[in-house]
């Protein structure tokens, strides 16, 4: 398999995994504002903070309100992690490899992306949010569905297996990260009762909320959700379970030490720590420390796969 | 009751479905009699079907906007198709063959012993003044002494319903991939017409094409490694690139994945490391290939490739240089070719050709310049050319400035009245012009489409074709039992 072709696959599925969880976070977010009481001011900055582009968000709008954020979060092609962005660049990338991916599935990866277009005033508005967030999460799984049960599972599959699960690894950190900060700007006594509902709301951004009742049988509390999200090995977005993911793939691809050394060292941290004993600082420093992980993980699959090799690398026969 | 065969005008001219009088040739029969039937609201829903599927399969072309970056289009697509008797098209494929050969025959022998010069039956003064001519080339021996693997050949006809090639483009002829989207649109919208009518299936031109860039190996291999290279995604036919090598099942690179090792072998680049490469179908044109060997400034060529093409350790379809035979000038002595090489008639004629490089033909020329089409020898696209009877006088003395200058590089024609074929037009049909450009292979064996890319002139009494100029395609088909 051709290195450019590896890296457009691995993008590829970044970015569709990217559009899907931000169309998550954002329908959450939005049910979970409608739940509190009108005296609260609902920070819509953390959903901003979430994605990382404060600064780009900060330079177009100014101050953080409902209207703007959502705009920004899903149809602003300023900002390069709008669900808008995400379906274009998997576009983008899809389109180089038309050759590779199944008919199909680039007739959904254009289709779902001509839609999110068509439609974005729906998307914008308060009452047409929810159901086309909900199509395009529905449009993504049915790609990563359709690219399961129709694409090869060669090393193409491989690349675009790591690239979803190394983009949902991310986005479950940072989801925790800004949700276990705090969503309320003050925080009256009387609104503790709310704290259960933030974790519910965790829970449900990762629509992972049946999946918790499931396997951990105890109402929802931060302790217990903390451990679900870190270390449950059989819900598909927790972060032991991405890794376990992208371990399994690097192990059918050839020239996999250095890529394999990384996802051991991951695991072990993940393994040592105790998630669910860390205070509000503690747990962002961890954060802090998976992130930086990750990200030299994902850097040693570029220089592995997908850097040009040099032509003095050039073998003789 | 919409489309009324009986008040469909041909104008006098040949149209491709109607004898005229509300009376359509033998092989549309069936076709015409389905549409009749067809309400209003039948055939906006298939024109809407068409053009959704057309979106959502993504076959689009590129073009080039101001504002940076690139648009995709949709290219216009008519829904009734244009049908040829399978008997008529037997000719046809028969002619197609013939003609390839004696221009492989042709190219073989400019970069060899050039016998067809000596025997003065082609000018050396021609040779002399051809652009496409590669110097690089001279004595290569490609495999199976095929050159041009790949051709796609204009046919129209005129008023009078006889068939004429107008070119051979044998350098990197595009299209075939709308030919076959085409039919999947086609068969999308019109199941029932393709269980009832005896259509031919264009189908298998993807193994074909596999088939015979396989063949043409240099490693004798049941799978060689077979790429097709191309420019990128801001080519105007990136998607046919795409669409080949996935149909074929093969890599499709960029000048970046490939490099010559020191062994004078191609390899790609890929995440098991290097792998060699056998065959490259290559969409890049000849100056862009190798900067090492042609323009040193091209970025979307491979270092070295010559190198490895010369020494038989990669093939490459269409071979550099096959381009020589692809010139207007030359095209004139295609018939000649024919006879030379091979002692046989032409099957499908030329269309009358001035050659300005005569003295007599070209005084004809500059007397009758407002009855002519004046076309420059080396561009594609309809570039540069003098349609005489839609030009001013001064349009005309400028061109004949110009010919005096350099009259090898002006050949003329006299200006063709296309075929027509209904074509729908809001919520009726009109006839348009058309031509059709079918696609020889040549290898090991020669096979040709069944039936080819029929390209419609959507402007009302327009002749020019082109993508980038109004055009527009049909679905081709090929009836049999008619």
């Amino acid at each position: 398999m051709l290195s450019r072709v590896a890296e457009n696959i691995y993008w590829m599925a970044r970015y569709i995994e990217r559009a899907e969880n931000s169309a998550r976070l954002i329908n959450v977010t939005t049910n979970l504002a409608l739940d509190l009481p009108k005296k609260v001011a609902f920070d819509w900055h953390a959903l901003i903070d979430i994605t990382g582009y404060g600064e780009k968000y900060q330079e177009r709008y100014g101050a953080a309100d409902e209207r703007n954020v959502v705009r920004f979060l899903i149809g602003d092609t300023a900002n390069p992690g709008s669900v808008l962005s995400s379906l274009d660049n998997a576009r983008e990338n899809a389109r180089t490899i038309r050759d590779i991916i199944p008919r199909e599935a680039w007739e959904q990866i254009n289709h779902l992306n001509l839609r999110c277009k068509n439609d974005i005033q729906a998307g914008l508005s308060q009452r047409g949010r929810y159901d086309y967030l909900r199509w395009i999460i529905l449009g993504a799984q049915t790609i990563t569905g359709m690219l399961a049960g129709t694409m090869n599972h060669d090393a193409g599959y491989d690349f675009l297996r790591m690239g979803r699960n190394l983009e949902r690894a991310d986005m479950t950190t940072r989801i925790i990260d800004v949700r276990s900060a705090n969503l309320f700007t003050e925080k009256p006594a009387e609104l503790s009762t709310y704290d259960n509902i933030q974790w519910m709301s965790v829970l449900k951004s990762l629509t992972g909320y049946q999946m918790y009742r499931r396997a951990m049988q105890v109402r929802v509390r931060r302790p217990d959700v903390l451990k679900f999200l870190f270390k449950d090995k059989t819900f598909p977005r927790s972060f032991i379970h991405t890794i376990g993911e992208v371990e399994s793939c690097l192990q059918h691809l050839p020239r996999n030490d250095a890529p394999l050394r990384l996802v051991a060292q991951l695991q072990r941290v993940i393994n040592d720590a105790a998630p669910e004993k860390l205070a509000k600082d503690e747990l962002h420093a961890f954060i802090d420390e998976l992130q930086v992980h990750l990200a030299k993980l994902g850097g040693e699959i570029t220089a592995t796969y997908f850097s040009v090799a040099a032509p003095s690398e050039v073998v003789k026969s | 009751m919409t489309i009324r065969w009986k008040e469909y005008s041909t104008h006098g001219l040949h149209d491709e479905l109607m004898r005229g009088g509300g009376r359509p040739r033998d092989a549309a029969r069936f076709l015409c009699q389905y549409l009749r039937k067809l309400s209003d609201e039948d055939l906006q829903e298939r024109k809407a079907a068409s053009e959704l599927a057309m979106r959502v399969m993504g076959i689009t072309f590129t073009v080039y906007s101001e504002k940076g970056g690139s648009i995709d289009r949709v290219w216009p697509f008519d829904i009734i198709p244009r049908v040829i008797a399978k008997s008529e098209w037997d000719v046809i494929e028969e002619g197609l063959k013939q003609r390839v050969q004696a221009l492989n025959m042709f190219i073989d022998d400019i970069y060899h012993e050039q016998r067809i010069v000596k025997d003065g039956v082609f000018p050396a003064d021609i040779l002399a003044g051809s652009k496409n001519f590669r110097e690089q080339c001279v004595g290569v021996n490609p495999p199976l002494g095929v050159w041009a693997h790949i051709c796609g050949s204009d046919l129209v006809r005129d008023k009078n319903g006889a068939m004429y090639v107008l070119e051979d483009n044998l350098r990197v002829p595009s299209g075939v991939s709308y030919m076959l989207e085409n039919r999947q649109v086609m068969k999308r919208i019109f199941p029932e017409l393709f269980q009832a009518a005896g259509i031919l299936p264009v189908d298998d031109y993807p193994s074909q094409l596999y088939d015979t860039l396989a063949s043409i190996s240099p490693r004798p291999m049941a799978q060689p490694e077979v790429v097709v290279l191309t420019p990128g995604i801001y080519n105007s036919a990136y998607f046919e690139h795409s669409y080949l090598a996935q149909q074929m099942g093969a890599e499709l690179v960029e000048g970046g994945d490939l490099v010559v090792g020191d062994d004078d072998c191609v390899y790609m680049r890929a995440v098991e490391g290097l792998i060699r490469v056998d065959v490259i179908y290559r969409r890049i044109d000849d100056m862009f290939l190798d900067p090492e060997a042609f323009d040193p400034a091209s970025m979307l060529g491979v270092r070295g490739l010559m190198r490895a093409w010369k020494k038989g350790n990669v093939a490459l379809a269409n071979a550099p240089g096959a381009g020589v035979a692809d010139d207007k000038v030359v095209y004139a002595y295609v018939p000649k070719m024919i006879r030379y090489y091979l002692d046989q008639d032409a099957i499908i004629p030329n269309v009358e050709t001035y050659l300005c490089s005569e003295k007599k033909e070209r005084d004809y020329v500059l007397a009758n310049l407002g009855k002519l089409v004046v076309k420059p020898a080396n561009e594609s696209g309809g570039y540069g050319m003098l349609v005489g009877p839609h030009s001013s006088k001064k349009e005309c003395e400028q061109f004949a400035k110009l010919i005096r200058k350099n009259p090898r590089n002006y050949i003329a024609q006299p200006m063709l009245t296309l075929s027509t074929a209904p074509t729908m037009v809001g919520n009726h049909v009109e006839p348009r012009h058309l031509d059709l450009r079918p696609f020889i292979l040549s290898g090991q064996q020669s096979y040709v489409t069944m039936g080819g890319l029929t390209r419609v002139a959507l402007k009302k009494g327009s002749i020019v074709v082109n993508s980038s100029q109004g055009g527009g395609s049909k679905d081709t088909w090929i009836v049999d039992g008619v």
